[in-house]
């Protein structure tokens, strides 16, 4: 099905205008949202009607933004953060997949690590922050490992899953011509996971994130958890919420990175299939 | 002519750790050459099994098979294998699906590309090379399945209840299309159905299989008249009715 024609019907084109309509629409309301809460929020502390002593107050975010800014210390947290969570986020994904893969392969060490696996999914792995602490030193590293230890798991857990689900059937058919373990991999396994791996990545952003802010917390000299904290302590809220909204948006943008990878990988199909 | 596949006294026992499943016991028959023969029984009889076992896929747990004079020990080469779905992959082209099972024997070389290419251009599926599976109908990704597992050259196929995915109307037109392609290449086909009227349709020989243990309960020859036999044409025929009942009784399908 294509528009590409030019004479189109009437209906058709009063359709297309109404799905048009409707997205403007439910962008402009969504943005609508976004400034009614800020502006209210403004409002509100000027009118002294909350304190923004604790509610802070966008005026004042901005100005917090803008003495960061000046002080030549904005980027540098920013940067810190976002390079820890890509790092986190790479090692964490690359490593759980390959070990799901080595767990595939061989069911005697899935059975055997089955049990492990399932202690280590329910500890909550901030309990492990000190032990990391202590064996990596306080820094950077050390809080890779934190966002490591709360995505990998998880990882390996969803990836071993839908390596195991893969269609029998298409297996068999690759067994016919007589394909060994390792191109049943290649062949039907991994190709037809890309979804289930592209979900894995999606997940992991955000999991990557929390390891990176709960290892900032515990241990930090700079980041975006770093300010965080250092602002509640010192009971700056300006400082909290602005930098809790320059990790949302952070976030918000490594996610749309993932999205457009998967676009990438799946939509080049899918735009063949439908051409 | 002369015997290409010899069944000897083969049978299968499944262990589990509920117990032992008995579900072939002491099967034996020959196929010829470019013979079109069909195993049908009650459901659940372990037909697949069977096929699984001719192939090399599954290990007898007693008896052997036997394929152009050579034990059939491990996957063979001489069989191509069609199984109850298509199973094109999805993220690979028609072309790509084709040569499949060439990838996998590692034998993708020119001559065997080029003998893809002329049975997609033979089968009518070559303008269709660079689609993906999902565009194409279902009667013409059965097509590209036969393909697939024709271009390996196997001496024999196996069709395991290869039709039974498609809608009745599908079905009577892709069976008919796929008979006329193994009759074209010259094959010797060995089919599990559970459809009497398909299996008559398209054989030479009809196998009847007993209940679970398995053993072969008759051998039926199917001959019709007509000049150039169709599966559709044998539908037709007045002895069709007779086949059919004969087996149908054979089976004794209790409801």
């Amino acid at each position: 099905m294509s528009d590409t024609g030019l004479n189109l019907s009437p209906e058709r084109i009063a359709y297309l205008k109404k799905v048009k309509l409707q997205k403007t629409a439910t962008w402009l309301v969504r943005l609508l949202i976004l400034v009614l809460i800020f502006a209210l929020w403004e409002l509100a502390a000027r009118l002294k009607l909350i304190d923004a002593f604790i509610t802070s107050q966008p005026s004042r975010m901005i100005k917090t933004l803008t003495n960061l800014y000046n002080a030549g210390d904005l980027f540098v947290h920013i940067g810190v953060t976002c390079l820890e969570t890509i790092v986190g986020f790479i090692i964490g994904t690359l490593m759980g997949i390959f070990i799901a893969v080595l767990l595939w392969w061989s069911e005697f060490a899935s059975r055997v690590l089955e049990p492990y696996l399932v202690v280590l999914n329910s500890l909550p792995k901030v309990a492990l922050g000190p032990i990391f602490i202590i064996w990596i030193g306080a820094g950077p590293s050390a809080i890779i490992v934190m966002a490591l230890a709360i995505s990998l798991i998880v990882t390996i857990l969803e990836m071993l899953n839908a390596f195991i689900r893969t269609d029998e059937e298409k297996i068999k058919l690759v067994e016919t011509f007589g394909a060994s373990r390792f191109q049943v991999f290649l062949k039907v396994v991994l190709p037809s996971n890309i979804p289930a791996m592209i979900n894995a990545l999606k997940v992991n952003v955000g999991l990557s994130w929390v390891g990176v802010i709960t290892g900032e917390f515990l241990v930090s000299k700079a980041g975006l958890g770093y300010l965080i904290v250092y602002g509640g302590q010192v009971f700056q809220l300006d400082l909290v919420m602005t930098s809790v909204i320059i990790l949302a948006i952070a976030a918000a943008l490594m996610y749309q990175g993932v999205v457009l990878i998967e676009k990438k990988l799946v939509g080049n199909q899918a735009a063949q299939k439908h051409s | 002519m002369g015997e290409i596949v010899n069944v000897e006294k083969v049978g299968m026992k499944y262990q589990s750790l509920n117990g032992e499943i008995n579900a072939i016991e002491d099967i034996s028959f020959s196929v010829e050459k470019g013979e079109y023969v069909s195993i049908v029984g009650p459901s659940g009889c372990g037909k697949s099994t069977l096929l699984s076992i001719i192939s090399g896929l599954l290990k007898a747990t007693m008896g052997r098979v036997v394929i152009g004079g050579e034990e059939v020990l491990k996957n063979s080469d001489k069989v191509g294998y069609m199984l109850q779905k298509d199973h094109l992959f999805d993220w690979r082209t028609i072309y790509q699906n084709v040569v499949l099972g060439l990838e996998v024997r590692k034998i993708l070389n020119d001559d065997n590309r080029r003998y893809a290419i002329e049975l997609l251009k033979t089968y009518g599926l070559y303008e269709f090379k660079d689609k993906y599976p999902s565009q194409l109908s279902g009667g013409m990704r059965q097509r590209a399945a036969l393909i697939r597992t024709l271009a390996v050259k196997p001496e024999i196929l196996l069709l395991d209840e290869a039709f039974s995915a498609l809608d009745y109307q599908t079905r009577l037109a892709v069976t008919e299309d796929i008979y006329s392609i193994i009759k074209n290449e010259n094959k010797t086909a060995i089919m599990v159905t559970h459809d009497i009227s398909e299996s008559i349709s398209m054989s030479d020989r009809v196998i009847v299989l007993s209940r679970r243990p398995a053993v072969v309960s008759s051998i039926h020859s199917i001959r019709f008249d007509c000049p150039k036999r169709t599966p559709l044409k044998c539908r037709e025929d007045p002895n069709f009715r007779e086949y059919f009942n004969t087996i149908w009784k054979e089976l004794d399908v209790h409801v």
